[in-house]
C-alpha cells in the first residue's frame, strides 16, 4: 500500500467530501433556511454563515479541519464479527450496513486517526451520525479501545468528538455492550496519566452519552448540540408535561453544571490546543494553521487517490 | 388470586374450572367431584409444563414483567440477614427505585444493591416503577465504593424497565450517573456478582450489571431497548413487540450463549411467580457458587477478571 494512502489533504478532501450533494451546489440550512454555497459552507466547516447553525461534518472533513495540515494517518480498529444476532426488521443490518457504507465511504460509525494538532500528537476519534445515526455498535467499540491503545503507546492525550442517538439495536445486547467496553478504553488512559478530551457534538444521546462521551477529563460541546440521555418525546409522554425552551442543548447543560464549556466549531482547534497542551505540561503554541509536520510534496492526483474512494 | 398472562388463557379456564368445582364441593358435602378435579388439575399442570418449556421471546417478557414476580425486596428480605439500608447519594436525594445497604450473605458481610419495582399500586409509585432518577446510581457509586474500601463482596440484583426518562433526571446527569456507575462497577478490587432477576433494561441494567459474574434468571431479559421501543423506531410501529423481541435475542438463553450471562438460573415449573420460595431458593445457590470462584483471587485479580470479560465480548455471535 501507497504510504500516501494513509493521508488527506483538506483542500482535496473538502471537495470529496461532499457526497451528500454531488450535483447541488447550494445547501439549504435546516435551521434558518439560507440557501448556502456549497465551497463557502465546507470553509466555514459546515457552520451556517447567516445563522451559526452547526450542521453535521464528516469525521474526515472534521480530522482535514483539525490536524496540522489536515495531515493524519489512521488508526486501524479490530473487525467485530458482522451482525452476530443475524438481526433483520424490516430491512436486514447487513443491507442496512452495506447501504450506510456506500453512503459515507466509512466502514462504520467511528473514524479514529492519529497526527498533530499545533504540534502536538494526539489521538482523535470521530463519530460519524449519517452511519446509522453514529450508533454504538461493536465496531465503534472496538475502534474507542484502538484509540485508546494508541493513545497510551504515544503517551498522547485523546479526544473524541461524539455524534450518536445511541446503542445499535441491530446488535442487540452486544451493542449495549459497548458502554461497559468504551468505559474500559477510558479507564486505561486515566491509568496512563493520559487527558481525555470529549467534544460533545449535535447529537449525542442514550448509551453513548451514558458512557464515554460524559467520561471526559474536560467536557466542551458545540453550541445547540442536544446532549441527553432520554429522548424529549418519551420524557413528555412520561411527565406529561412541556419541556422548557432549550431542554437538553449544550447550553441548558452547561446551565445545570454538566458539562465545562460551550466552543463554536471554529475555535474549537485553538481551545483542544491550548487544553491538551496544559494538561500534558506542555509550552504554550502558536495557534495559527499550521503546515502539515512532515513536508508533503504528493501530487494532486496522488492527493487524488488519498481522499476516500 | 391468580394474575394471569394473554398467552395463559386456556390455562386460566382449566384452573379456574377446577377450583370452581372444590368451590361446589366445599359447598355441598355429598359431591363427588375429586376425579374430575384431578383430571383437571393434570392437564392444567401438563400446560403449564409446556407453556413455560416454549415460551417465546416476547412472552418471555412478559413473564420477566409479571406483577407477582419476586422483586429485589422480596431476595433481600429471603437470603440476607441483617440487612442495613443505607441511603441517598449525599448530594440530593434518597432515591427509593434502588434499595441497597449492608448485608450478611450465608454469614458473610457484603454490599447488596438493587432495582426495586414494587407490588401494588402505592409502593409502585414510590419505587418509582424500578426506574432509577440519578441519585440511584449515585447511591449505588456511593455503596460500591463503601464496599471496595472494606474488602465487602457486591451483589446487584437487576430489574428495571430502564432508567427513568423525566426532566429532572436529565437536569442533574441521569447520562452522567449511569456512566460512572458502570465505571465504578468496573473500577472496584472486590468481586462483584449480579443476578438479572426479571427485566435488564438498557443502561439503567448496565450500571448494576457490570459485574465479573452475570447470572439470569431462566425467563429473565436484558436488552438494549424494551421491545416495544425497539418496534416503533425500527417498525415504526409499536405493536411489532412480537417481531422485535424476537430480532433483539434478548432472553437469558440468548445471552449465555453471546457471552454475556454467565449462568442461567432454573425457575419453578411456571415461572418464578409460581413458587417465588423455590426462585429465591435458587438465585441464592448460584450467588454463593459465583463468590465462591473468587474466594482465592487477589483484588487486582478480580478487577482483572471483570475486565478481560468485557474486552473479550463480541467474540462470538449466535450460531446460524
Ligand atoms: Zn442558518
Amino acid at each position: 500500500m501507497n504510504w500516501i494512502t494513509n493521508y488527506v489533504r483538506p483542500t482535496i478532501n473538502s471537495l470529496f467530501s461532499r457526497r451528500e450533494v454531488p450535483e447541488n451546489l447550494w445547501t439549504k440550512c435546516d435551521e434558518c433556511g439560507t440557501m448556502l454555497f456549497h465551497r463557502e459552507l465546507s470553509d466555514n466547516l459546515n457552520v451556517c454563515t447567516n445563522c451559526n447553525h452547526h450542521m453535521q461534518i464528516s469525521p474526515r472533513a472534521r480530522f482535514a479541519a483539525l490536524f496540522d495540515g489536515g495531515i493524519f494517518t489512521e488508526v486501524k480498529v479490530p473487525e467485530p464479527i458482522v451482525d452476530p444476532l443475524q438481526f433483520r426488521d424490516q430491512k436486514k443490518y447487513t443491507d442496512r450496513l452495506k447501504a450506510s457504507q456506500k453512503a459515507t465511504g466509512e466502514k462504520d460509525a467511528m473514524l479514529v486517526a492519529r497526527g498533530e494538532i499545533g504540534r502536538t500528537p494526539i489521538v482523535a476519534c470521530a463519530q460519524d451520525f449519517s452511519f446509522m445515526g453514529g450508533s454504538m455498535s461493536m465496531y465503534v467499540g472496538n475502534a474507542i479501545i484502538a484509540a485508546a491503545e494508541a493513545a497510551i503507546a504515544a503517551k498522547c492525550p485523546m479526544i473524541l468528538f461524539s455524534a450518536a442517538g445511541g446503542a445499535r439495536m441491530q446488535e442487540g445486547i452486544l451493542g449495549l455492550m459497548q458502554m461497559p467496553r468504551s468505559t474500559i478504553a477510558v479507564q486505561m488512559l486515566r491509568e496512563a496519566g493520559l487527558p481525555y478530551i470529549v467534544v460533545l457534538t449535535h447529537p449525542t444521546t442514550g448509551g453513548v452519552t451514558a458512557s464515554y462521551a460524559m467520561l471526559g477529563d474536560v467536557q466542551i460541546a458545540e453550541p445547540n448540540a442536544l446532549i441527553g440521555f432520554a429522548g424529549a418525546r418519551v420524557i413528555e409522554q412520561t411527565i406529561r408535561e412541556k419541556l422548557p425552551e432549550g431542554f437538553q442543548r449544550a447550553e441548558y447543560l452547561l446551565d445545570h453544571g454538566m458539562i465545562d464549556r460551550v466552543t463554536p466549531r471554529g475555535k474549537l482547534r485553538d481551545e483542544l490546543i491550548s487544553v491538551v497542551r496544559m494538561l500534558m505540561g506542555l509550552d504554550m503554541a502558536v495557534l495559527a494553521d499550521l503546515p502539515a509536520p512532515t513536508p508533503v510534496t504528493a501530487t494532486d492526483s496522488a492527493a487524488k487517490g488519498a481522499a476516500k474512494p | 388470586m391468580t394474575n394471569y398472562l394473554e398467552f395463559e388463557k386456556s390455562l386460566a379456564e382449566i384452573e379456574g374450572k377446577s377450583e370452581e368445582l372444590r368451590t361446589m364441593a366445599r359447598k355441598s358435602p355429598g359431591m363427588d367431584i375429586e376425579k374430575e378435579a384431578t383430571a383437571l388439575d393434570k392437564k392444567a399442570s401438563d400446560m403449564l409444563t409446556n407453556l413455560y418449556g416454549s415460551l417465546t421471546a416476547w412472552q418471555k417478557c412478559q413473564v420477566a414483567r409479571h406483577p407477582d414476580r419476586p422483586h429485589c425486596k422480596d431476595y433481600i428480605e429471603a437470603l440476607f440477614t441483617e440487612y442495613t439500608p443505607l441511603a441517598g447519594d449525599r448530594n440530593f436525594a434518597d432515591d427509593h427505585s434502588v434499595m441497597g445497604g449492608l448485608a450478611r450473605f450465608n454469614g458473610r458481610p457484603v454490599v447488596v444493591i438493587g432495582h426495586e419495582k414494587g407490588n401494588d399500586t402505592k409502593s409502585r409509585i414510590e419505587r418509582n416503577f424500578g426506574m432509577a432518577r440519578p441519585e440511584g446510581y449515585r447511591k449505588a457509586i456511593r455503596l460500591m465504593d463503601l464496599a471496595d474500601r472494606f474488602g465487602l463482596p457486591v451483589i446487584t440484583l437487576v430489574d428495571t424497565p430502564g432508567a427513568y426518562p423525566g426532566k429532572g433526571a436529565e437536569e442533574r446527569g441521569q447520562s452522567e450517573a449511569i456512566a460512572r456507575s458502570t465505571e465504578k462497577c468496573l473500577s472496584i478490587k472486590v468481586p462483584l456478582i449480579s443476578v438479572v432477576i426479571g427485566e435488564g433494561g438498557s443502561g439503567g441494567a448496565v450500571a448494576f450489571a457490570t459485574a465479573n459474574r452475570v447470572a439470569m434468571l431462566e425467563h429473565s431479559i436484558y436488552s438494549v431497548i424494551s421491545p416495544e421501543g425497539c418496534a416503533s423506531i425500527l417498525w415504526k410501529d409499536a405493536e411489532k413487540m412480537r417481531e422485535a423481541a424476537e430480532a433483539l435475542r434478548l432472553t437469558a438463553q440468548n445471552l449465555k450463549e453471546l457471552g454475556v450471562c454467565d449462568m442461567i438460573i432454573k425457575e419453578p415449573v411456571g415461572g418464578a411467580h409460581r413458587d417465588p420460595a423455590t426462585a429465591i431458593a435458587n438465585v441464592g445457590k448460584a450467588i454463593e457458587a459465583m463468590l465462591g470462584q473468587f474466594t482465592s483471587k487477589s483484588a487486582k485479580d478480580v478487577r482483572a477478571d471483570r475486565r478481560k470479560k468485557y474486552l473479550g465480548l463480541g467474540s462470538k455471535g449466535l450460531a446460524a
